[in-house]
């Protein structure tokens, strides 16, 4: 077991070494002077070369690298060209909101994907089966703007039954920031009324971005229920006349949900990317929308900033989920272990 | 006499590979779904290449104002209302087909074959150092979602329709090292591969003509369905303005500028962003059908 996380780990680490050398090139062939864009358009030319200088512009690729890699170790990432700030103070402001917006977008999907699934799988071919899989079609077809777009349309500007844009109203003081999760800040401080505020802003944005995943998983964890119900141990629990509830969420669940919990892996690094979309529509302070800010302004430092965290994330969660499902799965726990 | 010989055996081969297309369209017509994706994607493709000739107004496709009829709503004069400078909507939604089409048919063009490519060489010489060193490299360029990787390497160049192509192909690719990979590499050991590799076939031989025509059939049903995804991130790189960009009628950037004026003139994004949902739809139905006829997988 310790054996296995060890590679998976050290393989984590190969990549992300791999993944920083090709978005750190791609940065630095790209054109454009990188000194010139730190100062600003009014810095003169002599102000230019002493910064392409200090940068290590004038270097060699390999050892614009090595500097660059030292800096990034000792935990400097860089200044941002637009917000003028050291890119890490920025990510540490901007993370947490992204992060509460993903997991509870991955909790709505994980709970609404799997119940969906089980059901279908259950009920094949009944009127919710077919439901289910059309609105499955359509999910995986709609890019997560559009669902953001229309979400946001319906439910806050003609129905008017969801808060609009924002994590909190433009009037609401929010809480003092501790842990950056407005929900939780809420409680901290003793201020329910934000909790519930910043959750009700939360759901249109956390819908839109689960709303492909639902869909995806559903299928999933259809399919594999299909499957199981034909082995033969479902068959004698069916015989000795156990509760369907409990064949459902004891005996089916458990294996069905294995192929989908990798899913949810993969799915963790999507929602990371859909959120780039849904952030921007709605306003969300986030990761995703200072990231988009960032290459819209060609902010190099942040646009290599951003594609690490990703990365980094997607390889964390990755590991998770390969630990989860060796607790999961005792065949796969034996394999790993024993190999 | 031996002319007539071959001759019968053309007809032969000829005859069994018509039975193997009706059959196949058989299979595929089976799925009505799929054929509904089929017709809604000739209708679309056709009327992306004739657009200048059947939209009602092919001249509202590029810069072009006229405030009297800004912010239509919807009418038989204009189907789908009028933007915020009286463009016609119907007609650039056709016209933003042609760049959606462009985007997935290029995008292929440019990432299938090197991906390809690579998955053959790696799952030919499984177990040795260039499977190691080629699939590295591939699990580098997937460490992140495309998505990010695109938009990062378009936002470093300038944001135009073909760096955005250029950039999406430059994600695309892994995926087909990683679905011939697996592919070939399971093929190597079938008997067939071990004969040709006895009588002296060469390795070129070997990976093109002997493994690579058993790998078409998932590779081609993955790029039917990938049509769609890479559509879809066309569509999103345009939305983020990181695409095409305006007054060019890129739908993405039709659903970013609409999306300015909700909720009072919803025509200007709902009807760009149905049309992005029907024409992935349309092509996720097909590779569906597909996947069913080719009776694969893996994809």
């Amino acid at each position: 077991m310790l054996v296995f996380i060890g590679k998976r780990l050290f393989q984590s680490l190969f990549v992300l070494f791999g993944l920083s050398i090709l978005i750190f090139f791609i940065a630095r062939v790209m054109p454009g002077d990188p000194a010139r864009a730190a100062l600003g358009h009014l810095a003169t030319p002599e102000q230019v070369e002493r910064m392409r200088e200090e940068m290590h512009l004038n270097d060699p690729f390999p050892v614009q690298y090595y500097y660059w890699l030292r800096n990034l170790l000792h935990g400097d990432l860089g200044r941002s060209s637009y917000t003028r700030r050291p890119v890490t103070t920025d990510l540490a402001q901007y993370i947490p909101a992204t992060f509460e917006l993903i997991l509870f977008a991955t909790l709505i999907s994980a709970i609404v994907g799997q119940l969906t699934g089980v059901l279908a799988g259950f009920f094949r071919n009944s009127w919710f089966d077919g439901a289910s899989r059309l609105v499955s079609y359509l999910g995986i077809a709609t890019p997560s703007f559009v669902v953001a777009i229309l979400l946001l349309f319906i439910f806050s500007q003609v129905l008017k039954l969801a808060p609009g844009v924002g994590r909190l109203p433009l009037l609401m003081m929010p809480p003092p920031r501790i842990t950056g999760f407005m929900t939780i800040d809420g409680l901290l401080a003793g201020r329910p009324d934000v909790t519930l505020t910043a959750l009700k802003h939360m759901a249109l944005p956390a819908i839109s971005l689960a709303v492909i995943h639902i869909a995806q998983e559903g299928r999933i964890t259809r399919t594999s229920i299909v499957e199981n119900m034909q082995k033969d141990y479902i068959t004698v629990h069916k015989v000795h006349g156990i509760r369907t509830s409990k064949l459902l969420f004891k005996y089916l669940l458990k294996p069905s949900i294995i192929p989908t919990v990798t899913v949810m892996g993969l799915d963790f690094a999507f929602l990371m990317s859909n959120a780039f979309l849904v952030e921007m529509v709605y306003m969300w302070p986030g990761f995703s929308r200072y990231a988009v800010t960032a290459m819209l302004n060609k902010d190099l430092n942040a646009i290599v900033a951003v594609v690490l965290v990703i990365g980094l994330t997607f390889a964390l969660v990755n590991l998770l989920v390969d630990i989860i499902i060796m607790g999961l799965d005792p065949t796969v726990r034996l394999r790993r272990g024993g190999g | 006499m031996e002319g007539e010989e071959r001759l019968g055996d053309l007809r032969a081969t000829l005859i069994q590979k018509r039975h193997g297309l009706a059959r196949g369209w058989y299979k595929f017509s089976r799925n009505r779904l799929s054929v509904l994706g089929l017709i809604v994607l000739l209708i679309i493709t056709m009327a992306a290449i004739l657009a200048p000739y059947i939209t009602p107004y092919p001249g509202h496709a590029k810069a072009y104002t006229n405030f009297q009829d800004a912010g239509k709503p919807p009418s038989l004069e204009h189907f789908f209302g009028t933007d915020r400078v009286g463009r016609d909507i119907f007609s650039r939604v056709i016209f933003g087909y042609r760049f959606s089409l462009t985007i997935g048919i290029v995008v292929l063009a440019l990432g299938v074959a090197p991906g390809v490519i690579l998955g053959l060489v790696t799952g030919y010489h499984q177990g040795t150092w260039i499977e190691t060193v080629g699939m590295r490299i591939t699990d580098i360029f997937l460490a992140v979602p495309p998505l990010v990787l695109a938009l990062a390497i378009t936002a470093m160049l300038t944001p135009n329709l073909m760096n955005q192509m250029m950039a999406i192909a430059l994600v695309w690719w892994p995926w087909y090292s990683r679905l011939v990979f697996a592919l070939a590499s399971s093929l190597r050991n079938e008997y067939f591969v071990r004969e040709a590799e006895l009588t002296g076939a060469s390795t070129l031989h070997i990976m093109f003509k002997e493994i690579l025509p058993n790998c078409l059939a998932p590779v081609l049903t993955k790029m039917t369905l990938d049509m769609g995804i890479v559509i879809l991130l066309g569509a999103t790189l345009s939305f983020i303005g990181l695409g095409v960009q305006p007054p060019k009628p890129g739908l993405g950037t039709m659903v970013a500028e609409g999306a300015k004026r909700l909720p009072g003139e919803w025509w200007g994004t709902i009807f760009p962003a149905l049309a992005i949902v029907v024409v992935i739809l349309a092509f996720n139905l097909v590779g569906d059908g597909l996947r069913d006829v080719f009776a694969v997988e893996e994809v």
